[in-house]
């Protein structure tokens, strides 16, 4: 049995989880505690790295307290702590990663620096038990990522990513056009349940025969949707937020969930897995659903709050890693913004 | 009582095990020392170098009974590493973490040797054209400061200071006799906590030395896309 504290700070929160990985490698949540500076970014319509690393510097410490404290554990209790090397905003990982190194060397436990999309892969484990070789969709405000991970301590296979804008910007930019808060999100998917999906056709970027089969692009269509409003704007209609918001909504997760079973099949996976913040939207879960089950496909998704960034998936990536006997990180381990995804671990 | 002290709020990455007895006379020696230069791997450099200091000092590192960080000012993200390293460390420890202005640190080392005749004034690098400075008298009490000014707004309230050195990064922009040390020594940082660590009372938070904003504006009127 092995008890892993994980650490995550890439983006805007201040995750720390435990998890506890059983000699069978079946992994348990332990704790799994969160502390968000989104909203002092909120008035800024997106993530200043500045802002959100004076925040985890202050956040850092009392975390990991809390989590702790929910799994009823003492420092001396943890056997390895894990933390996201990248990517992510540096500034952001820098503090995490700091403090990870401060836990281990203090606690005397091997560290392990891990890759953060791995981490929103690795997470489903600890509510849907071990993974089968999976194609993995990471949908966020800072990445937007086809991912096949035949195994969770091994090397992942990319075979796509955004171009431009991440799905969330999208989200984000969008949301701003038509006058709802940040983050977008939530606001267009509330919205969105009140609005016809084919009331404006939007285009669906990079889905030609001649296109990157596997990429993605989000900036034609924040563009298209900007077009759109301002035209309404320009002649005084009103815009129909509801309609607009359910129209972006659906050029979105066509795209996306047509692209991963696409993938799956080719791939021969036959288990597809959401991640990451846009996991959450509760169109993309119904048609990734739909589609899946069409494919005759197995669909995993997270609870929303393992998708989002949180320090549980780090934690079990960690235990997984530990558990199949990788050779921890060096207390020399950089934070590494622009880490790829082909690297799990950092030595 | 063994103290591990912590800077890098200077592209020096300062890590050092120091022995503060008790009564007067010299109260800090530093048992192990180490320090890197670079100002771009703070994180890297830091905890290698507090193992480092440890086995030189000959302890292991949950023999410390105190820490000690310098908390700037000086470049936010440098100077995170060492506050949260600091915090993480004497919380997995359970020591008191004490935080002490990283300018203070610098005076105290200049003036462990013995008083200066006069008054010190302490530089460091803030970037952008501008530096971070205070003032401190002969036996190293902060007189002003800590403060961020571009060197000619420094320049211009040195006379009524009765300065006699300086020290610190950018000490040689202001032709004084220059002092060492460029950069906070774990003794200086000792010396700088001494009062507090004396005292045994338990610290307050560990409130980092920004004395900057950070950049960052609220969106205007959104761009209008050209059709
Ligand atoms: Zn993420």
């Amino acid at each position: 049995m092995t008890i892993v504290l994980g650490i995550e700070t890439s983006c805007d929160e201040t995750g720390v989880g435990i998890v506890r990985m059983s000699g069978s490698g079946v992994a348990e949540l332990l704790a799994n505690e969160i502390a968000s500076s989104v909203e002092e970014h909120a008035r800024f319509g997106g993530v200043v790295p500045e802002v959100a690393s004076r925040a985890h510097l202050q956040a850092m410490v009392p975390a990991v307290h809390r989590a702790l404290e929910t799994a009823g554990l003492k420092g001396s209790d943890v056997d390895a702590v894990a933390v996201t090397a990248g990517p992510g905003l540096a500034g952001a990982l820098l503090v995490g990663v700091a403090a990870a190194k401060a836990y281990a060397a203090a606690w005397d436990v091997p560290l392990y620096g891990v890759n953060h999309l791995a981490a929103h892969v690795a997470v489903d484990t600890v509510q849907h038990g071990p993974l089968p070789p999976a194609l993995a969709l990471l949908v966020s405000g800072g990445h937007s990522s086809l991912l096949a991970v035949p195994d969770l301590a091994g090397p992942v296979t990319p075979l796509g990513a955004t171009i431009d804008d991440a799905a969330g910007e999208a989200f984000d930019k969008v949301a701003r056009l038509l006058g709802l808060p940040f983050p977008g999100g939530p606001w267009i998917d509330k919205a969105a349940r009140e609005g016809d999906p084919a009331a404006i056709h939007f285009p669906r970027g990079l889905t030609g025969p001649r296109d990157a089969k596997y990429d993605f692009s989000f900036s034609g269509l924040k563009t298209a949707v900007a077009r759109h409003v301002e035209a309404l704007e320009r002649s005084g209609t009103p815009v129909p937020v509801a309609d607009v918001a359910a129209s972006f909504q659906e050029a979105v997760t066509d795209v996306l969930t047509m692209k991963t079973v696409k993938a799956a099949q080719e791939y021969g996976m036959d288990t597809v897995l959401l991640g990451g913040g846009v996991a959450a939207n509760s169109r993309l879960r119904a048609l990734a659903e739909e589609r899946c089950t069409a494919a005759g496909l197995r669909l995993r998704v997270p609870r929303p709050v393992l998708c989002t960034d949180n320090g549980a998936m780090v934690a079990a990536l960690g235990a997984h890693l530990a558990h199949t006997g990788a050779t921890p990180s060096d207390l020399a381990l950089p934070a590494d913004s622009s880490l790829q995804v082909t690297e799990v671990l950092v030595p | 009582m063994l103290v591990l002290a912590l800077d890098t709020a200077t592209p020096a990455v300062t890590a050092g095990v120091v022995r503060l007895t008790e009564g007067p006379g010299a109260r800090v020696a530093e048992l192990g020392v180490r320090v890197t230069h670079d100002a771009r791997k703070h994180g890297e450099l830091l905890m290698p170098g507090v193992q480092g200091a440890c086995a030189d000092a000959g302890i292991r590192l949950r023999e410390v009974e105190a820490i000690v960080v310098g908390t700037g000012p000086g470049p936010f993200t440098g100077l995170r590493v060492g506050m949260v390293t600091a915090a993480s460390l004497g919380d997995a420890l359970g020591v008191p973490v004490h935080g002490v202005c990283s300018l203070d640190a610098i005076a105290q080392a200049v003036v462990l040797p013995g008083k200066l005749t006069g008054n010190l004034l302490v530089a460091t690098d803030a970037r952008r054209r501008e530096v971070y400075w205070a003032a401190y008298e002969a036996e190293g009490a902060r007189l002003t400061g800590p403060t961020v000014e571009g060197p000619d707004a420094v320049a211009e309230r040195l006379d009524g200071l009765h300065l006699v050195a300086a020290a610190g990064t950018m000490a040689e922009r202001f032709g004084l006799p220059l002092r060492e040390p460029a950069s906070p020594t774990p003794a200086g940082l000792v010396a700088a906590a001494a009062p507090a660590l004396d005292s045994g009372r338990t610290p307050g938070p560990l409130e980092p030395l920004y004395l900057r904003r950070p950049d960052a504006v609220p969106p205007g009127e959104r761009k209008k896309v050209h059709t």
